[in-house]
């Protein structure tokens, strides 16, 4: 890096970054890729079937990735300074839970990982992330709408991460070491994203008539796919049963109660609109998926595939 | 090794680690911080160091981790593993009274007690509430700018004594 800059005595003092380079090696940073697990127990919980809880873990994980992603599409959107900086916080929080819950669903059964050209430097997660098809993503189909106005992305995050919050209470005592220090982390994290969506959510309800009509039309158009989030999937049941996951119909009354004091705040009624079906009865757990994932998808994995042994 | 010797050795690893600063917040250990949890020479040269990630998608972590080992190699301690504890979670209560004191010095006023995260989380719809002291005058006449302060972590405050703007850690 010093190669690149030359400074003389004589100008050194007009250089505002000559100070910064006279200890380079304090700035070769994230130039590795280690194991985010690393030291952690990672042993499978006696009883516990590894593919189940792999597959489990690709759920949360994919939760997360997807969610996160569009989140990070308001960076420099948002319609002030404090709401992006907000926004884009929020999605890294679920950034940096989808990176370990994949990296656990890997370290459980390697199987479910992509197999990459010989060479290519990235780690299990990364390919997790980076080298599945749409069909292979177990995330809910709420995560993967495209973005709409401010009041929709108020209503997304509200809705998600009431659901996913009071999961996370309940997956504090998984017997799974890591999910339960996954969840432990992520309940401070999501109790922060769920508290600044119900504040918005209030303040548009409560705000101008063009503020309210915004947010009961997200609402209207998120309702139904609120539904989906506390139906159990087999692989769901099979982790709960092991006592390593958490049965999403169980916590349907927990958020539903919180939900519900979010809209009296407001003076919002509840929607009255039916789920959205799925297609042959499969939904966004089973891999299908509606056509804005794989645009997302194509973007979003479009570097780390054009450079598989790529190095950055 | 002797058993003597080791804990000599592993006292040196562990003033050495905790020489390390915060990327972010320069003034401060990762030590004061209370991200570095335990230092521990397993082998001859050989050094084990615990971490524990502030929030979980922290940038500031690879960077910490590659700070760690590089002093630790500069000490002479060829083969520096650096392990990260998930559980339990960081919580700003861990900053000690040196870390504290080091904020305040610095203008950055400290953070206060963490709420409690066990059992269900109470729905919070009013803003964050904190009794904040101004950094600079001690004032406690101050007022809430953004959640955001020069970093995710911190807010941004404005003291109405004395006019003066600062960051305040906030608690988790």
């Amino acid at each position: 890096m010093a190669d690149h800059v030359h400074t003389t005595p004589e100008d050194e003092h007009d250089n505002a970054y000559a100070g910064l380079l006279v200890n380079d090696a304090h700035w070769a940073f994230g130039t590795d890729f280690e194991d985010p697990l690393a030291g952690v127990d990672t042993t499978i919980p006696e009883g516990v079937d590894a593919p189940t809880l792999a597959a489990y873990a690709l759920m949360l994980g994919d939760d997360a990735l997807v969610m996160s992603h569009r989140i990070s599409e308001w960076t420099s959107n948002a319609p002030d300074l404090e709401d992006d900086i907000a926004l884009s916080n929020i999605s890294l929080d679920l950034l940096g839970q989808a990176r370990l819950l994949l990296a656990r669903a890997a370290k459980a059964d390697e199987s479910v990982v992509p197999r990459l050209p010989d060479g290519s430097p990235a780690p299990p997660e990364d390919a997790l992330a980076f080298f599945r098809e749409a069909h292979d993503f177990r995330n809910v189909r709420l995560a993967e709408l495209v973005n709409g106005d401010f009041a929709e992305a108020t209503v997304r995050v509200l809705l998600f991460s009431v659901w996913r919050l009071a999961t996370f209470e309940r997956l504090r005592s998984s017997r799974d070491h890591v999910l339960a220090a996954v969840a432990a982390k992520g309940v401070k994290e999501l109790a922060y994203h769920r508290d600044y969506s119900a504040r918005w959510f209030v303040t548009l309800a409560q705000g101008t008539d063009e503020s309210r009509r915004r947010l009961l039309a997200a609402l209207d158009e998120l309702w139904p796919l609120w539904p989906e989030l506390f139906d159990t999937h087999p692989v769901e049941a099979a982790a709960a049963e092991s006592g390593v996951g958490v049965d999403p119909a169980s916590v349907r009354e927990a958020a539903e109660g919180v939900l519900d004091q979010v809209l009296a705040a407001a003076d919002v009624p509840r929607p009255e609109a039916s789920r959205r079906a799925g297609v042959l009865g499969r939904t966004g757990r089973d891999g299908m998926h509606g056509e804005p994932l794989s645009r997302m998808l194509a973007e979003m994995q479009s570097v780390a595939r054009a450079h598989p042994r790529g190095q950055w | 090794m002797g058993m003597r010797l080791m804990s000599r050795t592993t006292e040196r690893a562990r003033r050495v680690a905790e020489r390390v600063t915060d990327p972010e917040l320069p003034m401060l250990t990762l030590a004061d911080l209370g991200v570095l949890r335990d230092v521990d020479v397993v082998a001859d040269s050989h050094v084990v160091v615990d971490i524990t990630p502030t929030y979980s998608g922290c940038p500031a972590m690879a960077t910490m981790r590659d700070d760690l080992v590089r002093e630790l190699q500069g000490a002479g301690f060829d083969r520096v593993e650096v392990r990260v504890s998930l559980d339990p979670a960081w919580t700003t209560d861990w900053i000690t009274p040196e870390g504290r004191a080091a904020l305040a010095a610095a203008g950055i006023s400290p953070p206060g007690p963490a709420p409690s995260t066990s059992g269900p989380i109470p729905l919070t719809l009013l803003p964050t509430a904190r009794q904040v002291r101004c950094p600079q005058c001690d004032s406690p006449a101050t007022e809430l700018v953004s959640e955001f302060g020069s970093t995710a972590c911190k807010a941004q405050y404005r003291c109405t004594s004395c006019l003066e703007p600062f960051d305040h850690v906030k608690e988790i």
